[in-house]
């Protein structure tokens, strides 16, 4: 305890670091993901194939996916945005599939109600499929996002720092307390987000508190 | 591209395909590792999972931890064990096995889950005891998604034991922590895709086994 609050600060910088770290991967997944799980729901050939290449990346594991991707972009080694990306994929492999079931679980009829009732196509899905997906595309986020902050923990093997350095620095030193003191702040943070995206999803969707109670 | 025409030739280096740095040696560690690991926690995760779908008892419980356990950081976890139990084979065992069982777990409980309940019924009804209902119709009927449990387990700990290199484990992951500790990024890379190459090949190796012991249908 003592030791947290000597190092407040160097904790506090390596959290900001974890958590631009997790959340842009997050955020750049659901936006890459949603497109392309709903074009995925709309056409059952394509859309499997899409779901099977998004399996096959899961199945690539991190830290080797993080040292080839410099390779293949001629980055530096140690950008973090090597990290990013990284995940990014990871992010996008996931949610692709919750935005094609979310995309699915629309009912047929209720689209076509809409196109009856004047919508152009571009307001269809974006005012009446996505808000019905909505629910789903949340459950996914929430599970990148999880899994995300715990990932993010692996980058400072190739020298990403975060809060997973004080795993290395506390292996390093012998040191179980930092340790501790990394595993306890990454789980807060994972809970701290998962309970932001519930928040955000209050706010985006407010007729689900009306329904569900 | 030259990266990776230096990792090639690296991987196609003779001298790196014997003795105990050689890639057989380290592949037979990695496959190792992970057939060890995923045997004590599919002994210890399957009956229990398949406890829980049987008889409904704790499931919440299952699920909590589950949930919670995917939270937890492999890497913190993996020193804290070295720090607890010192260095050798057992701290990045134990690490593995607890990394292992949520999927195990999830795929037994959700498997028997999955089984149709009338059919469960119906199995009764005819005269079997608790076992058999259990082991001649639910385990089949749920053998998917047991299965797929196994496949996620065996995927996390090739993807662990990689990190695990990192706290002086052998295996295929050491060529990453070895190369980058003499900035060898050609080492780094070959490593690299000797493992995506393994991942694949066992996921591939499970899909076929899942479409095999599938009930028809």
């Amino acid at each position: 305890m003592t030791w947290f609050l000597d190092n407040l600060s160097y904790i506090r910088g390596l959290a900001w670091r974890h958590l631009w770290l997790s959340v842009l991967p997050v955020a750049l997944g659901f936006v890459i993901a949603v497109p392309i799980g709903w074009y995925a729901a709309r056409s059952r050939r394509i859309g499997g194939a899409l779901l099977t290449i998004g399996s096959l990346v899961y199945t690539i594991p991190s830290l080797p996916l993080l040292v080839i991707i410099p390779g293949l972009l001629g980055t530096s080694f140690l950008d973090p945005t090597n990290v990013v990306l990284v995940l990014t994929i990871y992010a996008v492999a996931v949610m692709l599939r919750s935005a094609a079931d979310g995309f699915a679980s629309v009912p047929r009829a209720v689209g076509d109600a809409a196109r009856a009732s004047g919508y152009a196509r571009w307001q269809q899905v974006l005012l009446v499929e996505l808000p019905l997906a909505g629910p789903v595309l949340l459950a996914g986020v929430r599970v990148v996002s999880v899994s995300t902050v715990s990932l993010v923990t692996i980058a400072p093997l190739i020298g990403v720092a975060n809060l997973g350095s004080l795993f290395t620095d506390g292996f390093q030193r012998y040191f179980t307390t930092e340790i501790i003191i990394g595993v306890l702040c990454v789980v807060v943070l994972a809970l701290v987000l998962d309970l932001l995206w519930v928040l955000i999803g209050r706010l985006a969707m407010p007729w689900l508190r009306v329904s569900t109670r | 591209m030259s990266v990776f025409s230096q990792a090639m030739s690296w991987l196609s280096d003779g001298a790196h395909w014997q003795g105990d740095d050689g890639f057989p040696h380290r592949i037979a560690q990695h496959v190792g590792y992970t057939a060890l690991t995923v045997a004590i926690a599919t002994a210890i995760a399957v009956p229990l999972g398949l406890w829980i779908g049987h008889t409904g008892r704790l499931r919440g419980l299952a699920v909590a931890v589950t949930g919670a356990l995917r939270a937890l950081p492999t890497l913190g976890l993996l020193t804290l064990m070295v720090l607890w139990r010192g260095i050798g084979l057992t701290p990045p065992t134990i690490a593995l096995v607890v990394l292992a069982i949520p999927p195990l777990l999830a795929g037994a409980y959700a498997g028997l889950e999955s089984v149709d309940r009338a059919t469960v019924d119906a199995a009764r009804a005819i005269g079997m005891t608790e076992w058999q209902v259990l082991g001649r119709v639910e385990i089949p009927l749920a053998m998917p998604l047991i299965l797929g449990g196994i496949r996620s387990a065996v995927l996390q700990v090739v993807a662990t034991a990689t990190i695990a290199a990192y706290i002086g484990l052998g295996g295929l992951g050491r060529y990453l922590i070895d190369g980058l500790a003499v900035r060898d990024y050609p080492q780094m890379l070959a490593g690299s895709l000797v493992i995506v190459v393994l991942a694949l090949v066992l996921d591939g190796c499970f899909a076929v086994l899942q479409r095999v012991l599938s009930p028809q249908r």
